[in-house]
């Protein structure tokens, strides 16, 4: 019946690592992630895991590391922030078209400048092009949850995919919580082992990896790559499903929170929407028919799914912790704006970029963006879509 | 994934055939990949001339010069990129270096 307990967000991950017993894990420090490998070093200088902690020069070493560990068919995890994820940009790339399931903690941290070292999606949406699956955790327990289910997305056969679990810098991985662990024994059976069909360690087979692939060949590759993207969705669903029925915590693509009959919505992911939680059941007392779509997984995107959960709400706002600069809002609004698109009837959207370098989001906040939405559907003049909120005019 | 897949070194392979990820469970592969059409010269072994002294057998970067019963044979212009080096090699003028006008054509 679980373990009860009371973790940080990165204490959540490092136990959940700690229970997997992985066989390679290279990391290099970065705040706020940096207590992950930390908590990990300890648990195998104690003996607690036989996992080879390998202590490298870089982010990008980090994941070269790990690139090369995968491929020698060991099961190889990492974490990192922000900047840690921009030096390892480039090899994040190699891990994915290589097809190798490596599975990432990233905790959400502001990209410089000017330098910050809070809550800010500014890292992970600027890998989010790179062919990695991306999950989304409100808190504690779904970092710890979503992070055992990463390595049974990533590995199965259909999928080969590496996973970044994402949370919250500080807000998540420093603020403690409940939490209930999964005994260590079910944790490990669910994982299981990791069993490639193909690996360099193999003493019966030749294996070369990286080979120079020229234009005859590269497209068909991504096109391939695409592919397992595509099969990832149905392999999250069914191990969101096997995880739920192991655990009592189920997932899917994203939490339709109070949706149902909501006539106005916002769309968050991580600890955003825990605040927002808060504001909709505050407000559906008043009588307000207010919902909540708590985004999981952003790589592979579910768009007909999202679409599908929105098609009935009058007006959506689309909120991003992160500015991409390309003026017409942020990428979560970008990507959800595209697939209302084809509804009959789409809602009104309008895109909220918030909470950038950490700065607080409070429930007054998410109460102002619903109140906002609740006029559009009273007939309002939608006025611009493209909104800051909480910053100062 | 199936095994073949990982060998299928082949230009007309489709996306649903080709290697996941690019890996290649196969030795000796370099031979499947064609690179003779990379070349804008070409190597001419002129036999009359050739004393097989083989000098030209080493410094060949890609393996095109195929010799059998330590006589070196002609040029295999499958994998031959034309880069010229065993015609400078050569101290025998057996090997004319041209440009390869069927290449052009």
């Amino acid at each position: 019946m679980g373990i009860r307990d009371r973790l940080s967000g990165n204490e959540a991950i490092a136990n959940a690592m700690k229970q997997i017993n992985p066989d390679v894990m290279p990391a290099f420090p970065i705040t706020p992630s940096t207590e992950i490998p930390q908590y990990f070093s300890q648990f195998v200088a104690n003996g607690e895991v036989d996992t080879e902690f390998v202590t490298v020069e870089s982010e990008h070493s980090a994941m070269s590391a790990s690139i090369g560990s995968e491929a020698a068919g060991a099961r190889t995890v990492t974490a990192t922030s922000s900047a840690g994820l921009a030096l390892m940009h480039e090899v994040l790339y190699v891990a994915a078209s290589s097809r190798l399931p490596i599975t990432l903690a990233c905790v959400n941290r502001a990209l410089t400048g000017p330098i910050n070292i809070n809550a800010d999606h500014g890292d992970s949406m600027g890998a989010r092009d790179s062919g990695w699956i991306q999950i989304y955790s409100e808190n504690n327990q779904e970092a710890y949850d979503n992070f055992i289910q990463a390595f049974r997305i990533g590995e199965h056969p259909d999928v080969q995919l590496p996973v970044m679990v994402c949370q919250d810098g500080f807000i998540t991985s420093h603020g403690v919580e409940n939490i209930e662990l999964i005994e260590t024994e079910k944790v490990k059976n669910f994982v299981g082992d990791y069993c490639p069909e193909n690996y360099m360690l193999n003493p019966n087979e030749t294996i070369a990896h990286g080979p120079y692939d020229s234009p005859v060949y590269y497209m068909e590759h991504k096109r391939q790559q695409l592919e397992a993207m595509k099969n990832a969705k149905e392999v999250i669903l069914s191990i969101g499903k096997e995880f739920g029925e192991m655990s009592g915590r189920f997932y899917e693509f994203f939490e339709a929170y109070k949706l149902e009959d909501a006539e106005v919505a916002v769309v968050v992911l991580n600890s955003t929407a825990g605040t927002a939680k808060d504001v909709v059941d505050a407000m559906r007392e008043e009588g307000k028919k207010v919902g909540l779509l708590k985004l999981r997984v952003f790589r592979p995107f579910p768009g007909e799914e999202i679409a599908q959960a929105l098609k009935n709400v009058k007006a959506v706002a689309i909120m991003d912790r992160h500015e991409g600069f390309s003026t017409i809002g942020g990428p979560v609004f970008s990507e959800v704006r595209t697939v209302l698109y084809d509804l009959p009837n789409p809602p009104k959207a309008i895109s909220y970029v918030y909470g950038l370098g950490g700065r607080d989001v409070r429930t007054i906040h998410i109460e102002s963006i619903y109140n906002e939405l609740l006029a559009i559907k009273d007939g309002k003049d939608q006025g611009e879509a493209y909104r800051y909120l909480g910053v100062r005019e | 994934m199936d095994k073949r897949k990982t060998c299928n070194i082949d230009p007309q392979v489709n996306w649903k055939n080709i290697s996941p990820g690019g890996a290649i469970t196969q030795s000796g592969s370099a031979d499947l990949f064609k690179t003779g059409d990379w070349r804008t010269m070409i190597p001419v072994f002129k036999e009359d001339k050739c004393k097989q002294c083989l000098l030209c057998v080493p410094v060949c970067p890609d393996s095109s010069i195929p010799v059998v019963n330590k006589k070196r044979l002609d040029f295999d212009y499958d994998h031959c990129k034309g880069c010229g080096i065993c015609a400078k090699a050569c101290p025998f003028g057996a090997i004319d270096f041209i440009k390869d006008e069927k290449q052009e054509g």
